[in-house]
């Protein structure tokens, strides 16, 4: 723990302008920045005598829509000589681009990709940046918190056309979101009601 | 004149029987040379991250039983292990043992699968034979302490579902006993054969830097001479009692990583040697009403179990607001979760880190240059299930 604490204490000093926030938990150092440094702040921590985080472990995003800015971007990195990781993050809205990572890290190929794919954030210099987890010819960004769950269009095989055809979902049932939150503690619909 | 050169495009899969699953890969071949492979996945992609975000905590477990389904509780466990981190819980030393010994035994699982599918992709059809043989007795130790064999839905936040049935304990000490044995003989089946050596010396060989910058873990990573085991360099749960080493392979290629994962069996089955003899006897759950379960029996009598039971069931526990990235040892890697708590019970965001997206992703650099004959020896060592890359 006091190990962690030194390095994010050495990783201020050295990024002082471009760390906005820093804190130390569950064994992980968390860092945020600005959308704009990503590219010096994982150099940095790469190549850093005192770091070397050299593996890139995951990139994912995370949606907020109720947030101004509503994509979080998540970096997590490992270094093996420390034993420790960290974990980066910066929030940017709709339509703002990334800088790639895939100078610095092959693998971030792929990542960076399945988050296009997944949320519909689009990566400055990327080299490939196609669909990857999706279907070919699919339209929307699943994990965004506003596509639902069901999806929008089913497959099958037509016996008339004498192949698989797409189709607008059709539920049998509605979706039902049951609401268990304790009754004790105030329903959403209870807690309006309250509140007027 | 000069000579003019075509390169030829072939579709490999997504049905063939030796892409492990549902890959399909677009080959461009000069020759028998692949100069590119570009794999498109996804053909397997059930939406397990959005689905995680609707469920509570308690419904997303069997999820990843479906990801890497060859080694289900190894996946289980990240997810315990990651809410046990945002709850504070303890989990008592009987169930630590009891989820150490059940990871290793989807170790073993996961290996002699990978070992003997590598081998037929490259010729050889007995040690799959032999070697299924195995798996089914260790499938039916999972029945044993589940009710099923492969989706196990066992490890919870706190402990394990069940306590083991009488008996098995006494059936895995024996099965320990004999399946050095059997290692023994799938290893004089192919550690020296001469054509399974022609088909994985020398191929698909990963440096070590690069399996740095490839992010690649697991046995990818220690064939390529790097001593990295999480379960050594992180240890969670009991796995810091455990006396066991770690196989590391020298060249980086597809032979040694096999060799790497025939070695890593054999610690395997030491761990769970050990877990047999140190486990103690004792609760294996947490006790914690407003976090596991009450028993059956306290049902009818305690009306403050009865409404523990009720919560459980229909709200689900909460989970205060919070961050964390947990990772396990998989027997493929580093598979870790990425939580995303905001105090309700279900994840508001739950990313799941699967080893093999990495590997598979490497196909490119490992394959170019190799002969498409090798593309099966080099897809078999890279050890991919389809579960978890497309999730």
């Amino acid at each position: 723990m006091e190990k962690l604490i030194n390095l994010e204490k050495k990783i201020n000093s050295e990024l002082t302008t471009k760390i906005n926030s820093s804190r130390v938990k569950h064994n992980q150092i968390y860092l945020s920045i600005d959308s704009n440094d990503i590219i010096d702040v994982i150099l940095f921590l790469k190549t850093n005598e005192n770091t070397k985080f050299r593996q890139l472990i995951d990139i994912t995003a995370v949606d907020f829509p109720e947030k101004e800015q509503r994509f979080r971007i998540v970096y997590l990195l490992l270094s093996h000589e420390f034993n420790t990781r960290v974990l980066i993050e910066f929030d940017i809205s709709e339509g703002e681009k990334v800088p790639s990572l895939t100078k610095i890290f092959p693998s971030a190929n792929w990542m960076e990709r399945e988050v296009f794919d997944m949320y519909g954030i689009d990566f400055k210099d990327h080299p490939d940046l196609r669909r990857i987890l999706t279907d070919y010819g699919f339209k929307g960004y699943p994990l965004r918190k506003d596509f639902p769950i069901t999806g929008h269009n089913e497959v099958r095989y037509s016996e008339e056309s004498k192949k698989v055809i797409y189709e607008p979902v059709k539920l049998e049932q509605n979706y039902r979101n049951f609401d268990y939150e304790s009754p004790w503690e105030g329903t959403k619909y209870i807690k309006n009601q309250t509140k007027e | 004149m000069a000579k003019q050169t075509k390169t030829l495009n072939l579709n490999f899969g997504p049905q063939h029987p030796a892409a492990h699953g549902v890959l399909r890969l677009i080959l461009e071949l000069d020759g028998e040379v692949v100069e590119k492979a570009d794999p498109h996945i996804g053909l397997l992609h059930r939406g397990t991250e959005k689905l995680i975000e609707n469920k509570t905590y308690a419904q997303a477990v069997p999820y990843f039983d479906r990801l890497d389904y060859v080694a289900p509780m190894n996946q289980e466990h990240a997810f315990a292990l990651a809410i046990e981190k945002i709850l504070k819980i303890e989990v008592p030393i009987r169930a630590q043992f009891i989820r150490v010994m059940f990871c290793e035994i989807g170790r073993i699982l996961s290996h002699i699968l990978n070992i003997t599918t590598q081998a037929l992709d490259v010729g050889a059809l007995t040690p799959s034979l032999w070697g299924f043989e195995e798996r089914e007795t260790l499938m039916t130790f999972y029945e044993r302490v589940s009710g099923s064999r492969l989706h196990a839905n066992y490890f919870r936040a706190g402990g394990v579902h069940q306590d083991m049935p009488r008996g098995l304990d006494a059936d895995i000490f024996d099965f320990t006993k004999k399946f050095p044995k059997i290692i023994d003989d799938l290893e004089s089946l192919l550690t020296e054969n001469r054509i399974f050596k022609q088909r994985n010396v020398d191929i698909g060989v990963v440096s070590k830097q690069d399996a740095l910058d490839y992010s690649f873990s697991g046995v990818m990573l220690r064939g390529s001479n790097v001593p990295w085991d999480l379960r050594k360099s992180q240890p969670y749960d009991c796995y810091d009692q455990m006396d066991f080493k770690i196989p590391v392979g020298k060249n980086g290629d597809c032979y040694d990583r096999y060799l790497c994962r025939v070695e890593e069996m054999r610690e395997s089955v030491k761990i769970i040697n050990q877990c047999l003899q140190k486990m103690p006897k004792g609760p294996i759950k947490s006790t914690d009403g407003k976090i596991s379960p009450p028993p059956k029996k306290e049902l009818k009598e305690s009306m403050e179990a009865l409404i523990h039971h009720f919560k459980l069931f229909t709200e689900g526990y909460r989970v205060e607001k919070d961050e964390i990235y947990t990772a396990v040892e998989a027997p493929k890697g580093e598979f870790g979760v990425y939580l995303i708590s905001d105090g309700s019970s279900r994840p508001y965001k739950c990313k799941i880190r699967a080893p093999g997206f990495s590997h598979l992703q490497a196909m490119d650099y490992l394959i170019k240059g190799h002969m498409l004959a090798d593309v099966p020896a080099v897809l078999g060592s890279l050890d991919i299930v389809f579960g978890e890359i497309d999730r």
